[in-house]
């Protein structure tokens, strides 16, 4: 009986240290579209790129046996907010270079290019093995605090680091959201030609926004890099890296920060929680596929949320200028 | 500063603005007296907004030379020549819908502490005293246009006359030297054009601005506008007093299609 308590603690303990984490995408992406208009496609891009950044900045170089085993370009062995910041800043610095590239064309291209670069980057980590080791992936990576704690235990730990980190965010972007400055985001998602005459640089702005957004997005890679504590290309597909996070947000409330910790919240629960049922309903010999239908859950869950309730559950404010 | 009867705070010299083969602006030239309201007026598709969309950097001209208080504007974007002193306004009112109409007026003052995203995190005092006087600012402005009542609305939801007295309220937040409105009159009442024909007077008189108004209320424009300038397919056609411009046969055969065209 304890230890069936122990269970469910320990699964509700990852349930909302994947949750966190996912509230951390959620913001970022709001950045983007829900206060600026910016839309973002390759959320999984720069999943991966604050993923593995993190992962070859925190891991040692492999030694001894695992030579033959384990390629990696490098492996600074750094401590672990060293991993996140570093994180942080590869994921702007590839957001400065696709916003210099696409923000002063019409917002489609922004689309496109993400789209195109999230799986770009996929496919670069897949084939290019002694970079991070190709499919295989980086494993046994790092975890901070980690020799501190009875192993049982070392979760609760890391559900206090990551709710540190989704306080930090929170509490700087609607600082951020609230002052002139996401007053002027809002206006060039409104209508760019009249922010531009009102004498705001809309291209300036715009890449702001996106290095911002992809900032909070690598740093929510580095997260979950540490967390489950090996990262492989798979991880970084479309419909988990980017598909879900838009369904979180649009659930939640675009343009409303606290609407994307709730919309990350229930989404991951259906998401991580519908399994059971779902395997308890399907016929015998289909449940290797019953988790498939958790996408079609989501999507069906979108059309409702759209049809029904298009600001999401707790939409933008109307008042949002309040410093 | 030079005396403001010699030196005119806008001129344009042989502006060509082509889209393909049309030639929207074709050689225009226009001197704007300092503290006047000059009156842009012409038949649907003479070129009077394109020339705006030129002068205020939104579309880049062909050739010729756009001068402001006697700098060169002609290179410059839409967002740089608001901070010259240029304030335009749009035929179509635009306004940023999902923000509330005070929002839509404290976006405008330029260079607020606020814009930069660090201040907000490291000097929140300095940005929210500045915050503080731009508000008082915006809610004077909406006591003087008549829509303080309507301040934590949606500016979207607004009515025709209602966004063209924000539009009017915005020009204030902006401090211009010059306004360029684009048919300031448009979707607005009886009522609450002489309203506006009032407010725009008294931009001139009492702030010292300078205005240059498209105008295809005709009323509107005899009324507040001294001197006119005709346009007729990119070309200047006549110029003058409203009596002169009412009485010349040129304008009123564009006007009137007369049978020579």
């Amino acid at each position: 009986m304890g230890m069936e308590i122990g269970g469910i603690l320990n699964f509700l303990v990852s349930f909302a240290i994947m949750a966190s984490i996912y509230a951390i995408f959620s913001m970022g992406l709001n950045v983007h579209w829900g206060y600026t208009g910016l839309l973002n496609f390759g959320i999984a891009g720069f999943f991966a790129v604050g993923a593995y950044t993190s992962a070859l900045v925190t891991s040692p170089m492999p030694t001894g046996v695992l030579t033959n085993y384990v390629k990696q370009a490098f492996g600074l062995n750094l401590p672990f907010l060293v991993g996140v910041v570093a994180a942080a800043m590869v994921s702007g610095l590839i957001a400065a270079l696709i916003g210099l590239l696409t923000l002063r064309l019409s917002e489609g291209y922004l689309a496109i290019s993400t789209i195109g670069i999230a799986e770009s980057i996929r496919i670069f980590f897949n084939n290019e093995s002694w970079l991070a080791n190709g499919p295989q992936g980086l494993i046994g990576l790092p975890q901070p605090l980690h020799d501190l704690f009875p192993p049982g235990y070392y979760n609760y730990v890391y559900l206090v680091i990551v709710l540190a980190f989704l306080a930090v965010i929170y509490v700087a972007l609607e600082r951020g959201i609230r002052s002139p400055w996401g007053r002027v985001l809002r206006a060039v998602r409104e209508d760019e030609v009249m922010a531009s005459a009102d004498g705001k640089n809309v291209f300036l702005f715009r890449l702001q926004a996106l290095i911002l957004g992809a900032m909070i997005m690598g740093i929510g890679g580095a997260l979950y890099a540490h967390f489950s504590a090996a990262i492989q290309p798979s991880v970084f597909e479309p419909l988990f890296g980017t598909f879900i996070i838009w369904a979180m947000l649009t659930l939640g409330g675009t343009g409303n920060n606290k609407g994307a910790i709730l919309g990350s919240f229930i989404v991951w629960a259906l998401w991580s929680w519908s399994t059971f049922v779902i395997l308890k309903i399907v016929p015998r010999g289909f449940e290797t596929r019953a988790p498939f239908i958790r996408y079609v859950l989501i999507g069906l869950l979108l059309v409702i949320i759209l049809l029904r309730r298009p600001k999401g559950i707790i939409g933008e404010e109307r008042q949002v200028s309040r410093f | 500063m030079n005396s403001p009867s010699d030196s005119p705070i806008l001129s344009l010299r042989g502006v060509y603005k082509y889209f393909g083969g049309i030639k929207a602006v074709d050689g225009f030239s226009l001197d704007v007296a300092p503290h006047s309201i000059t009156g842009l007026i012409g038949p649907n598709g003479a070129g009077k907004t394109t020339l705006f969309n030129v002068v205020s950097g939104l579309y880049k001209l062909d050739s010729g030379e756009i001068r402001f208080k006697d700098e060169r504007i002609d290179d410059l974007s839409l967002h740089q020549t608001f901070h010259k002193g240029l304030c335009r306004t749009f035929q179509i009112s635009r306004e940023l819908k999902l923000m509330t109409v005070l929002e839509n007026l404290m976006l405008v003052p330029p260079n607020q502490e606020g814009e930069r995203l660090w201040r907000t995190w490291f000097f929140p005092g300095r940005v929210k005293d500045q915050e503080g006087e731009i508000r008082e600012r915006a809610l004077e402005s909406l006591r003087s246009t008549g829509l303080f009542h309507l301040r934590d609305e949606y500016a979207g939801s607004l009515s025709g006359g209602q966004k063209r007295l924000l539009e009017l309220a915005r020009t204030m937040m902006a401090g211009p030297e010059l306004i360029l409105f684009d048919e300031p009159g448009a979707g607005v009442n009886p009522s609450e054009r002489l309203t506006l024909a009032d407010r725009i007077r008294r931009l001139v008189s009492e702030e010292g601005i300078t205005v240059l108004l498209i105008g295809h209320e005709m009323e509107l424009v005899m009324d507040v506008c001294d001197p006119i300038v005709v346009m007729d397919r990119g070309k200047k056609l006549a110029e003058g007093s409203p009596e002169e411009v009412r009485s010349d046969p040129r304008v009123l055969e564009v006007y009137l299609g007369g049978a020579g065209s």
